[in-house]
């Protein structure tokens, strides 16, 4: 097996809140480990505030890890400096979900695209810089000439392109896609995954594919990370997590997922989850789940769970599997 | 117009519900700087007493408008609504706006996507809760506070009494979607519109939310209009599903029967383009190419025309075509049906090669 491309070891994104005697911590991300091959697809899902996006700003150092080790390349990430940062980042990229909230209103997608040229010192040259940004354009389907035009006229689908083109201008080694087709209409966002496809094979990116869309996620990723509460839960090949999810969290996330047979859908069973996801300031001792898992037993308010080897290339963090892990103190 | 259709013709197995709502030839229309936008397009459809009707199709194909029409949720002027939509004797399209003020919220509940703007962040759930009972039931204040801990307690808020003073911001989003969902349900509606109501919620949270409409909807037998983008949802809920395109009912029939057997091009396009879970191919999606029209600007013929691939019929091009029945209760608005073949390989039930894993037994699989 290639070294890795990028492998993140404990990290943690402590964001403190509030004032004095009531500052508190939010634990966004606490404690994530993971891996990924050059050219692979990592996906990471999980419900509404586990830590999806924190992790993948982290990664990329947009936000300071509180701590951790990401290794890219065998850089360490966390020591570069301000100005290594900046060059280094010519080789991670990230698209977000809006890519209306993050082209500039004023300029031209044109410019927009130009300027992660410029603070790279890319083809310079008024020519040069014109004929890239055409073919980068032109690279995700969208005509050349539409590089004078502003981003408001453009519907979505067409922005997640300028998104991810401007993403690319830079031949990135990495992109973190944070939920790049949620705000897509569905057959938009087949365009956009097919995009993000071909991109991979053509120029060998790696992709940490964030969204909540688990059938998304299957077919676009070759692993899959499973997260709750700032833990990855469960790790496994895209279909054996499918095909036999461990952690009782997985299977009711699963098992909540509509599925377009209405055959199907209206036979199978589902685990009901009850109530909200605890608050990342003070989640549950032991595992985090155990407030709302089916299987709990004495252990889960005792052991802080580690990820553990399953199965083959399936790693997942729940005592079912043998009370593996940390002894909750005090 | 050559394509305005016939009446939506009765299906047989659902004339024994009565009729709760009725709408036909409802066209809704918008004046813009770029000229009129016909946004709804000749809508028919027929809604029985304890029936979901699912409104599917792509952004801006009219959906939440033509919904939003029948009581004139939408500004007037610059939209314009025409047609009738009929709940019970009343045709809602000729209500003065005095006279809709009871019926929407009253006769007509609403849960829009976002409890965040249906909600106001500044009262308090209590207040914003007893106000339509206390307007619309005349209801006391007593009273009117007692329903709300009722109703809170059924959508499943814990211990209702005391978040009645509580505000928007306290609750989570799944919380303050039931909220929504209390007062859409708070004056007994004959039919509540669901307008992509558990989108933003996490699959855990719709499939609660889900599951309480479906009580509710069992224990007071309201009809329901589901408007969602999830055919899954669709697949596990709606008896009937409508598929808009460019204003218009391009497809309608009962939800096993589109799902598994659709023969209008785009629903099979929308179907074929869509990630399915535990489907193992991993090629290229089946992506419908291109952008929907914009409503200022519609195409002569069908409105689909300019990114379907099964076009062929030359009158696609120049003229609308009609809505069809093509067999028993299953209507079509193309020239062109997708052969079976095509139809059955698009759709999920085919594509699934791993069965949803089993979660009867607990603890470790
Ligand atoms: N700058 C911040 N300050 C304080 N708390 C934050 C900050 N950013 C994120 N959080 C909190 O950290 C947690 C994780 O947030 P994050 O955005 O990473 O979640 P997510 O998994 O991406 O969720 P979603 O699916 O909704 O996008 C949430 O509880 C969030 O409220
Ligand atoms: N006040 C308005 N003035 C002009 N056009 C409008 C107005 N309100 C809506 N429209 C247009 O009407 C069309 C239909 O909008 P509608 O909101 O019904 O779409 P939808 O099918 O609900 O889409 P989505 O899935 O995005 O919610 C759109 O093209 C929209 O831009
Ligand atoms: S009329 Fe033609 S273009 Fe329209 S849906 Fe039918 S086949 Fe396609
Ligand atoms: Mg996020
Ligand atoms: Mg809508």
């Amino acid at each position: 097996m290639s070294s890795p491309l990028l492998e993140v070891e404990d990290l943690h994104v402590h964001f403190p809140v509030g004032r004095g005697r009531d500052r508190q911590l939010v634990r966004a991300v606490d404690g994530v480990s993971l891996t990924l091959q050059p050219g692979e697809t990592l996906g990471l899902v999980g419900e509404s505030g586990c830590g999806k996006t924190t992790s993948g700003l982290a990664l990329l150092r947009l936000v300071e890890p509180t701590s951790g080790r990401v290794v890219f390349d065998g850089t360490d990430v966390r020591s570069l400096s301000k100005r290594d940062l900046r060059s280094w980042r010519r080789r991670a990229a990230m698209i977000f979900q809006d890519p209306y909230a993050s082209l500039d209103p004023r300029l031209p997608v044109g410019e927009s695209i130009g300027e992660a040229l410029d603070i790279h010192g890319l083809h310079q040259g008024k020519q040069a810089r014109r004929d890239r940004i055409g073919d980068l354009l032109e690279r995700c389907g969208l005509h050349p000439r539409v590089a004078d035009r502003y981003p408001h006229e453009f519907s979505g689908g067409q922005r997640q392109r300028i998104g991810i083109a401007r993403a690319i201008a830079c031949e990135p080694d990495f992109i973190v896609c944070d939920e790049p087709i949620a705000a897509l209409d569905v057959s938009i966002q087949a365009q956009v995954m097919n995009l993000l496809t071909e991109l991979q094979q053509d120029l060998g990116l790696a992709y940490l594919f964030i969204a909540h869309d688990l059938a998304a996620v299957q077919h676009v990723c070759d692993r899959i990370a499973v997260m709750y509460l700032g833990r990855i839960v469960e790790e496994a090949e895209r279909l054996d997590l499918y095909r036999a999810p461990q952690p009782p969290y997985t299977q009711a996330l699963l098992s909540a997922i509509p599925i377009p047979d209405p055959v199907r859908e209206r036979e199978r069973e589902r685990i009901r989850l009850e109530g909200d996801v605890p608050s990342p300031i003070d989640p549950p001792s032991g595992c985090r789940f155990r407030t709302r898992c089916r299987a709990v037993f004495d252990a889960c308010e005792r052991i802080d769970p580690a990820l553990q080897e399953v199965a083959d290339d399936h790693r997942a963090a729940c005592l079912l599997h043998g009370e593996v892990g940390t002894e909750v103190t005090g | 117009m050559s394509g305005a259709p016939e009446p939506t013709p009765e299906h047989d197995d659902s004339t024994d519900a009565e009729v709760v709502l009725s709408v036909r030839d409802l066209e809704v229309s918008f004046g813009t700087k770029r000229g009129r936008a016909e946004v709804v397009r000749g809508l028919d459809y027929d809604l029985h007493r304890g029936e979901t009707l699912a409104i599917v199709g792509e952004s801006g194909s009219g959906k939440s408008v033509s919904t939003l029409a029948l009581t004139k949720l939408i500004p007037i002027p610059p939209g314009r609504g025409t047609g009738t939509a009929h709940l019970g004797d009343t045709d809602l399209i000729s209500l003065s706006e005095a006279e809709l003020v009871h019926v929407r919220g009253q006769r007509i509940g609403f849960v829009f996507q976002d409890p965040m703007t249906s909600l106001n962040p500044v009262h308090t759930i209590g207040r914003q809760l007893t106000e339509g009972m206390r307007h619309h039931l005349g209801l006391s204040e007593a009273a009117a506070r007692d329903r709300a801990v009722e109703l809170l307690a059924k959508v499943g808020i814990p211990s209702p009494e005391d978040r009645l003073g509580d505000y928007p911001h306290q609750f989570s989003g799944g919380m303050r979607q039931r909220v929504v969902i209390a007062i859409g349900l708070s004056c007994d509606p004959e039919v509540l519109i669901a307008d992509e109501a558990t989108t933003a919620l996490d699959v855990t949270t719709q499939a609660q939310i889900i599951d309480l409409i479906a009580e509710l909807q069992a224990d007071l037998g309201m009809a329901v209009v589901w408007i969602t983008h999830d055919l899954g949802v669709v697949a596990g809920i709606a008896d009937r599903v409508l598929v808009m395109y460019a204003g218009e009912v391009v497809e309608q029939a009962d939800a096993p029967e589109l799902l598994s057997r659709p023969r209008h091009p785009y629903t099979v396009g929308l179907l074929a383009s869509l990630p399915v879970l535990g489907d193992t191919e991993r090629g290229d999606l089946a992506a419908i190419p291109g952008l929907p029209p914009p409503p200022t600007s519609l195409p002569p013929g069908c409105g689909f025309y300019p990114r379907c691939s099964f076009r062929s019929d030359e009158r696609c091009a120049t003229e609308r075509p009609p809505l069809r029945e093509v067999v028993a209760g299953h209507l079509v608005r193309s020239f062109y049906e997708v052969p079976e073949e095509q139809s059955r390989r698009a759709s999920a039930a085919t594509r699934i090669a791993i069965e949803p894993p089993d979660v009867r037994d607990e603890g470790v699989a």
